[in-house]
């Protein structure tokens, strides 16, 4: 899924300094899951946004909406009523989410209160990882599942830099593992080191030529 | 002039290179003089590419110095701030000029440097770096178009003997020395005897790749203890450490001269590699003391 973080209030409450009526508008879906932007945050930040105004004696009126999918046209739109009523939407959808909102809603201005971070997974509770990089062109079946480009801090192919710390850390971060030493372990455990030994190419790094798009192959 | 590179690994058992660091800044006296010193003394002369993730006067922009003044470069040349059309381009303009060795590292990461903001290409990694200098060297570039001249490179790479674990590195150099490479430096070494392994696994898959230890002087307690905790893939035994805190006070750097040269002796002696790669940042005008303990000069 898509994870997010949210951004410091003080970069929001800027955001909103010239508006008195907004839209704060959650998404069901990845960023409900990572407890960046669901139902749930988009209370929390309302009222957060509301006290900070009232302290400074500015007032500001915040609805509050959340639907399933903001990458969706067809359930933005569910929001048409309530975006008339406002200045401004402040969106906790990822970045497509965020566009989407903004597209169909051209004359608001829609701001982003979620920095989109990577596609991953939940480690363990309150934690999540990124696990792929959405190059296009998976790599993952000669790694033992294990995505080197994104879980190498250098996107290597290759094999580990020679930078790697004692027992299998990488050399930016003493937290995170040596994706190498992760693939070589489990490619071991598998008796498919082989796949390690042989040489890769330089990668495709055109395989999605950006802005990317995928058309569904006829049934 | 310099004898080519190419030539001394292939005639002279015991092969000495060293390193000029570039400045930062275009004011390239410092490296003229150390160029100036170290050239007739050694072998080969390393420039390092904006060394750990630190902007600097180029690796190219100081071979061609060393090349003014006499001297054999080797221009080292990382993944980490170039995609392959201007690698290829810096290797042909290199070449064109009469630098023709090239050390093909991954390069360190970003974070570790003084533009920690700034993004990180790794287009290619290493050993696509190794086979593509090999392209180069069959006359095309790695679209398969044709190049105009020759191309003839003397290819190296480096090598870490100490990491831990060591297999997948191991599996890394093996790949290297598939690509083709002439020569390797290792990462500093402190326990010969890691060396000792590392060297018979290379040699078991390639006979003619010489192996330059690498040697990094350690000048006092301090900077072992920092080594050990923060340079991956360096490990400064006890009973150094132990050595180093038992010289007198104001003496780390004659120490550590004595310690290098010790230990290179004993490379050669032993016939452990086939020569040393001596990198003394900062105190470029010290390595001569090293070769002269060490019976180099």
């Amino acid at each position: 899924m898509i994870i997010a973080e949210r951004k410091p209030m003080e970069e929001i409450k800027q955001a909103m300094a010239l508006y008195k009526k907004v839209l704060v508008a959650g998404c069901g879906t990845c960023v409900t899951v990572c407890w960046a932007g669901g139902e749930k945050e988009v209370g929390i930040l309302a009222s957060q946004l509301r006290l900070a105004r009232s302290a400074e004696g500015n007032e500001i009126v915040t609805l509050e909406a959340t639907v399933e999918r903001q990458c969706e046209k067809e359930m933005v739109a569910e929001l048409e009523d309530k975006v008339a009523e406002v200045e401004a939407v402040l969106s906790l959808a990822c970045g497509s989410g965020v566009q989407v909102m903004a597209e169909l809603f051209e004359d608001k201005p829609v701001f982003p209160a979620v920095n989109t971070t990577f596609i991953g997974m939940p480690q363990k509770e309150g934690l999540w990882v990124e696990m792929c990089g959405a190059c296009g062109d998976c790599f993952l079946d000669r790694t033992g599942g294990i995505c080197p480009m994104v879980r190498c801090a250098k996107g290597l192919l290759n094999g580990p830099c020679g930078g790697t710390r004692k027992g299998g850390k990488c050399e930016i971060d003493p937290d995170k593992d040596c994706a190498w030493v992760l693939v070589y372990r489990r490619l071991e455990k598998q008796g498919r080191l082989d796949l390690m030994r042989q040489y890769y190419t330089p990668k495709n790094f055109r395989a999605v030529k950006r802005p990317g798009r995928v058309q569904a192959a006829k049934a | 002039m310099a004898t080519p590179f190419r030539e001394i690994l292939r005639t002279k058992s015991f092969v000495v290179t060293t390193e000029v660091g570039p400045d930062k800044g275009s004011n390239v006296s410092k490296a003229i003089e150390h160029i100036g010193l170290l050239k007739d003394k050694v072998d080969g002369l390393n420039v390092t590419d904006n060394q750990s993730s630190v902007m600097r006067y180029p690796s190219l922009g100081t071979c061609l110095l060393i090349k003014e003044h006499g001297g054999e470069p080797v221009l080292q040349v990382t993944c980490r701030d170039r995609n392959r059309l201007a690698i290829q381009a810096d290797l042909l303009f290199a070449y064109s000029r009469g630098i023709s060795n090239v050390l093909c590292l991954t390069g360190d990461s970003i974070d570790v440097g003084d533009h920690k903001e700034a993004k990180q290409v790794f287009d290619l990694d290493s050993v696509q770096l190794i086979h593509l200098v090999h392209t180069l060297n069959s006359g095309k570039d790695m679209a398969g178009n044709e190049l105009s001249g020759g191309i003839d490179f003397c290819i190296g790479t480096s090598a870490s003997p100490s990491s831990d674990p060591l297999e997948p590195q191991l599996i890394k150099v093996e790949k290297k020395l598939k690509a083709g490479v002439s020569f390797i430096q290792t990462q500093a070494v402190y326990e010969l005897d890691e060396l000792k392994r590392f060297a018979e696994f290379v040699r078991k898959m390639d006979e003619e790749v010489k192996i330059l230890a690498g040697i990094v002087p350690v000048i006092g307690v301090k900077m072992a203890a920092y080594m050990n905790e923060n340079v991956p893939g360096i490990f400064i035994p006890q009973r150094l450490i132990d050595e180093l805190a038992e010289a007198p006070k104001g003496t780390g750097v004659s120490k550590g001269i004595e310690i290098s040269a010790r230990m290179i002796r004993q490379l050669k002696e032993e016939r452990i590699c086939d020569g040393v790669h001596i990198m003394f940042i900062g105190r470029e005008e010290r390595v001569p003391e090293i070769l002269e303990a060490a019976g180099l000069l």
